[in-house]
């Protein structure tokens, strides 16, 4: 009797020895992982705050006004950095938009079928594909014909990188759309390629707009492929067959250059773009958050 | 749908602007890092001047060259002179041959970043090529030692700093190192790239004067521009008449002085190790390549006017940026090669 | 908006004389009763036209890249892959160094990384409540937008001097008699470029990883703590569910690390060399393609560049479509139960 007594005491404080050691191993990794996450979510505000901290001495107005001078003077801007990436990135949605959207229709309303499951599954493996890669065919296909650089050229790759996100997002917007649209449309006698154009479309187009919008920001961001494309050009340029600059290969030239003027100015850049792409990546989320919740 | 109407005319705006732009006249080249601080001056005072863009990319003398042979440019520049086979390759593929017009003179000076060393650095041809071939690794090692006595060089690690693209101003350098040291002639040779035995690459003179200022027991090669202009340190080097001679224009000048008497016809000369006691060994020419004849006219009459411009007026802007004027007997050489240009 | 349209149409409708019977192709799939409508058809195949195109896309490019690439396949061949030769002068170009420079410091970045990014996932799907999972999603995610070249500033004038000037010196010190932590602390170099990378892949394995966990059902997790199990082991069983998702989402971190190459261009070192050591400079695929193509003098310089483009373009292309897959796989089959 009393040594089943001890053994059964000696079994529970050797179970709740146990216990203890697991509860223990569970705090201990709710920690890890806690400090997994610092860990990862630290380098993003260093960068952040880091840009923002350099950045912001050479953000001034001469910076979004003026155009660069003459190697080793400082001052000067970058107008034409800017207003070249602006044209890249139009030029890029040009061509990518209309592939991009139809595409995406396609997908959502009629993708159900092998080809769809195989366009899906290619532009997931084209937005995969290195941006230098790209440039490099952007080159063969658009600057060696046309012998010199161009802004075009540099659109195109633009292009190419933009089309399987704005695929991507145009399918899932319009998959958001609630069935009972589709068939109310349908229900009244509307064929179904209006149904599609006239009442699905414009429903997702918020959700659409943002997310073309995202990927225009980070084409910005785009570097590769524009150092033998669009190359680069220090005057004001808006012609579309000759270099252009933008503002992330300035980025580039300067942060490797000795001038400490030009190292503030690309952290200006940097900040530049990368507070446009937090903007709007903020919006889209805004924007795409539950917004059938009521139906 | 409104939108989309509205999307596209804003587009085919943009482009109606976008297009047919210029009433002004632009010109593209690209090429040598070595001169971009003159020739961005240069453009800049020309574009006010007459309103003529020339837009310049400075991507490096190899780049330079092969968009001249490519045809993607109205103009290159480099200090690596063309070889044979590619001034042949660019004469096929371009229809028409191309000139190398110099324009200025610099130097290309051995720059360090030695915090704890201040003061003349003295270098002989045997203790770079033996730095840069990774046969001296320390900055305290006896042979840099020996020829600076007095002054204590710290322990440190030599990192050295290098080209990683195509680079007129490795070529000068190469081609300095191949005349002074065997062991550099047989491993590596000249070239506007070649296969460095040590170091980290960086592109372009910015690339590796930023290297070099980021990197404390760093060293380097970059034209005299850009050393001076960062504030960085450079060694003053042996010449192969015995003296130490430190860079400036007087003595890269005088490096060209002996240079003259051997000047080839297509003006493609070497003045590194010049005799001269007075000159600066790791001198150059450095070239803007021309077409000799160029596909558009008013292009053609708008380079033809800026050369003429650059080779008088310019030449004023030279000292102060810390290259060399060329000297007047060269300046009537390529008056001739200019003068080719307009078909005569 | 869509119903001011349904307004309209029902109205267009009452006034040509009532409804119409259903359009056809009202339910996909079915045959019955098909009412022949040009407008349905021409737009149906329009949009499956594009969506061809972007299919073909892929192939067009690996086409030209092909092409482009042809003289120097032919005069190389297969020793492309493993000559260390680098040599524009003499026209002999052998990729490997650029292979190990992509490898090591893909690795690298894979190592620091995976655990790292694990970590996360699991705090975010496991354990952290979920009001302050949305947030802290959003930031993790945060990281993959933010541009190469604005990490490669970061890397040039914070990663590297720290590198050089603490790290790489402790490292030495401390760990000096493993060839691993040997030579002169640069700062540019392997190491540099594998902390950089692991920065950029992190998010990506973090979110995949979230995605995967998430997807599995609610029920393994109540099983295991109706059997008594802590939080914390009820993760451990989740996680090994979602192995070969989180495999997925590892391959896909890899593939982005491959293809990098504004951020490792700007501190890899540029020396198309191959060292045992992580503080030497290396040289990676795609900084070769960066540095120089815009000035590859020769036409066999630039075809040999396209083939390493090929070879990139090959290599992310499997690693993407092999991930792909496994993650299509792993969240479909829990979709169904």
């Amino acid at each position: 009797m009393e040594r089943d007594a001890e053994i059964q005491n000696v079994m529970t404080t050797g179970q709740s020895l146990y216990h203890r050691w697991r509860k223990l191993k569970n705090h201990g990794m709710t920690t890890v992982s806690g400090l997994c996450l610092l860990v990862a979510v630290v380098p993003l505000l260093l960068i952040f705050g880091y840009t923002l901290y350099q950045g912001a001495s050479a953000l001034n107005l001469d910076f979004f006004i003026q155009m660069p001078k003459p190697v080793g003077e400082t001052g000067g801007g970058m107008a034409n950095a800017m207003v070249g990436t602006a044209i890249l990135i139009g030029l890029g949605a040009l061509f990518a938009l209309p592939v991009g959207i139809l595409a995406g229709i396609y997908l959502a309303e009629y993708g159900s079928n092998p080809l769809g499951v195989a366009v899906r599954f290619m532009a997931d493996v084209l937005s995969g594909i290195p941006s230098i890669v790209v440039g490099v065919v952007a080159y063969i296909i658009v600057v060696l014909p046309m012998k010199h650089f161009s802004a075009l050229a540099g659109g195109v790759a633009l292009a190419i990188l933009m089309i399987p996100t704005i695929t991507r997002t145009t399918e899932e917007m319009i998959r958001l759309v609630p069935q009972s649209f589709r068939e109310a449309g349908l229900a009244l006698g509307i064929s179904q390629w209006k149904t599609t154009v006239r009442i699905i479309l414009p429903t997702a187009l918020k959700g659409i707009t943002t997310g073309i919008l995202l990927a225009l920001a980070r084409a910005a961001g785009e570097t590769a492929p524009l150092l033998f494309t669009a190359l680069g050009n220090r005057f004001w340029s808006t012609a579309i067959d000759q270099p252009i600059g933008s503002l992330s290969v300035f980025i580039y030239d300067y942060a490797k250059a000795p001038f400490e003027d030009w190292n503030q100015q690309a952290w200006a850049a940097g900040f530049v773009l990368i507070s446009l792409i937090f903007l709007l990546s903020l919006i889209f989320r805004f924007v795409t958050r539950s917004r059938y919740g009521e139906f | 749908m409104k939108k989309l109407t509205l999307f596209l005319a804003a587009a085919a705006l943009l482009a109606g602007i976008a297009a047919p732009a210029s009433a002004q006249l632009k010109l593209n080249g690209a090429g040598a890092t070595f001169p971009y601080v003159i020739y961005s001056k240069w453009f800049d005072v020309y574009h006010s001047k007459t309103g003529i863009e020339f837009n310049y990319q400075s991507i490096g003398s190899g780049g330079g060259i092969k968009q001249v042979i490519e045809g993607t440019v109205d103009f290159g520049a480099t200090d690596g002179p063309m070889t044979d086979e590619q001034l042949q390759q660019a004469a096929e593929k371009q229809g028409t041959p191309v000139l190398h017009i110099p324009t200025v003179m610099g130097a290309v000076v051995v720059t360090y970043n030695l915090a704890e060393y201040s003061g003349e650095l003295r270098l002989t041809s045997d203790a770079v090529a033996g730095i840069f071939l990774g046969e001296i690794q320390k900055w305290n090692d006896p042979k840099i030692a020996e020829l600076n006595p007095g002054k204590p060089l710290p322990d440190k690690s030599i990192i050295v700093a290098h080209r990683s693209d195509g680079s007129g101003t490795s070529y000068i350098f190469t081609d300095y190192l191949t005349k002074v040291s065997k062991t550099w002639e047989q491993k590596v040779g000249r070239g506007t790239s070649v296969n460095w035995p040590v170091g980290l690459g960086g592109k372009g003179n910015e690339g590796v004067a930023g290297l070099v200022k980021q990197s404390e027991g760093s060293i380097g090669y970059v034209e005299l521009a850009y050393a001076v202009k960062n504030n960085l340190p450079y060694a003053t080097l042996k010449n192969k008449s015995g003296n130490y001679v430190k860079a400036n224009f007087e003595a890269v000048s005088a490096a060209a002085a002996g240079a003259l008497k051997n000047m080839p016809a297509d003006l493609r000369a070497s003045i590194t190790d010049a005799g001269g006691k007075d000159a600066y060994p790791i001198s150059g020419f450095t070239w803007l390549l021309v077409y000799q004849k160029m596909k558009d006219k008013e292009k053609a009459e708008a380079m033809v006017k800026f050369l003429r411009w650059a080779m008088s007026d310019g030449e004023s802007y030279a000292k102060d940026l810390y290259y060399a004027p060329l000297p007047k007997e060269i300046v009537k050489l390529c008056e001739s090669k200019i003068a080719m240009l307009e078909g005569k | 908006m869509a119903e001011v349209v349904l307004a309209q149409e029902s109205e267009a409708i009452a006034k040509s004389g009532g409804p119409r019977p259903p359009a056809a192709a009202s339910v996909p799939g079915t045959a019955s009763s098909r009412r022949w409508n040009v407008g349905d058809f021409v737009f149906k195949h329009l949009t499956m036209l594009f969506a061809v195109g972007v299919l073909s896309l892929v192939f067009l490019m690996g086409w030209e890249m092909y092409r482009g690439s042809s003289d120097s396949i032919a005069k190389f061949g297969w020793n492309f892959l493993s000559a260390s030769t680098w040599d524009p002068v003499r026209d002999e170009f052998g990729a490997f160094p650029f292979l190990y420079g992509t490898l090591v410091s893909s690795l690298l970045a894979l190592v620091i990384a995976l655990p790292l990014g694990l970590g996360v996932a699991v705090f975010l799907a496991e354990l952290a409540p979920s009001w302050l999972e949305r947030p802290l999603s959003f930031l993790v995610e945060l990281l993959a937008a933010i541009p190469s070249i604005v990490y490669g500033l970061w890397g040039i004038f914070v990663l590297v001097p720290w590198l050089r000037l603490e790290v790489q010196p402790w490292l030495g010190s401390h760990f000096g008699y493993l060839p691993l932590f040997q030579g002169p602390p640069y700062g540019f170099g392997m190491l540099a470029a594998g902390f950089i990378l692991s920065v950029m892949i992190l998010p990506i394995i973090a979110s995949i990883s979230r995605d995967v966990m998430l997807a599995i059902p609610n029920l393994q997790r109540e099983a295991a703590l109706a059997l008594g199990a802590t939080r914390w082991e009820t993760t451990r069983v989740v996680l090994s569910s979602a192995r070969s998702g989180i495999l997925g989402a590892t391959l896909l971190g890899l593939g982005r690390a491959v293809g990098e190459t504004m951020a490792v261009t700007m501190v890899i070192g540029n020396r198309a060399d191959i060292s045992a050591s992580l503080f030497s400079p290396a040289y990676s695929m795609a900084s070769v393609i960066a540095n120089e193509f815009a000035e590859a003098t020769t036409s066999m310089y630039t075809s040999a560049l396209i083939e390493i483009a090929l070879v990139l373009f090959v290599v992310t292309i499997f690693l993407n479509a092999l991930a792909r897959f496994i993650v299509w796989s792993v969240t479909r089959r829990y979709k169904t139960s």
